[in-house]
């Protein structure tokens, strides 16, 4: 590819009840290979994707949560999460994962991968990037 | 422009599938390059030959393989979503070890890799969802 665009992936569904947060992260997944400036939006429900202690073994479902630990592998670093979604459904950062990757420009080091921000910040950022996948 | 299309929800249940095809063709009708139509999730159901609605109803498989086949379109079934819900091209089917293939002739079956490189190489990429 001759250029890099910003490639956001924006999730505002609950994991659970329906295939969109799975098949949101099957794209981030295959997305990674292309070397593109990755990252990922949780705004509204979405925020629930990567809340911790998932357990959805009685419904049946696979539980794909813990793929979202392994995104710093794909070189997945930047996750913005909705502040305010988050407030709204009483939740704060200690209820999500601890997303980070490794920076090799700094020995290795594990950095977060989340970041919250404010719906004003989130929106800029979405307006900064060149493609939005809605899921 | 360029355009990529993303369609997410199946035919008649969601008015995606409508929407995007609106907008395919009048961005077509209009001098503008469509990429690619890309179909995710239920989107996948678009491309089932085995569609049969009313016959006072529209036919949204006919209708997007019509306009692929006037514009040389490329319509693309995500190949994951597309096993899940049972489409399958004759390759697909027999690599599946199943025994009938439902596929639209116009459509092709594919990988997520489809959509990735239409928002790359497109100028915008629209997405029809819920």
């Amino acid at each position: 590819m001759s250029s890099i665009k910003k490639l956001m992936y924006v999730n505002r569904k609950a994991p659970h009840g329906t295939v969109y947060a799975l098949e949101s992260l099957e794209v981030v997944l295959i997305g990674a290979a292309f070397d593109q400036d990755i990252s990922l939006a949780f705004i509204d429900d979405g925020v629930y994707q990567i809340v911790k202690g998932q357990d959805p073994t009685d419904t049946g479902i696979k539980n794909f949560a813990p793929t979202y630990k392994a995104l710093g592998d794909y070189d997945v670093k930047k996750m913005y999460v909705d502040k305010e979604s988050l407030e709204e459904r009483g939740l704060t950062q200690d209820d999500l994962m601890d997303l980070v990757w490794e920076d090799e420009d700094d020995d290795w080091a594990e950095k977060p991968s989340i970041h919250l921000v404010s719906r004003s910040e989130l929106g800029d950022l979405l307006d900064d990037s060149d493609v939005l996948f809605n899921f | 422009m360029k355009y990529g299309i993303m369609v997410s929800e199946g035919p008649y249940t969601h008015q995606a599938s409508d929407s995007a095809y609106f907008f395919t063709k009048a961005a077509l009708d209009k001098g503008h390059e469509v990429f690619r139509v890309f179909f995710y999730h239920d989107g996948v159901n678009n491309g089932t030959r085995l569609t049969t609605p009313p016959q006072d109803d529209r036919h949204i498989v006919n209708r997007w393989a019509d306009l692929a086949k006037e514009h040389d379109l490329d319509l693309v079934l995500c190949v994951a979503a597309a096993q899940r819900r049972g489409i399958a091209d004759a390759d697909e089917s027999k690599r599946n070890g199943k025994d009938a293939d439902n596929m639209q002739e116009g459509f092709r079956i594919s990988g997520l890799g489809q959509l990735i490189e239409a928002g790359i190489q497109c100028d915008r990429m629209v997405v029809f969802g819920d």
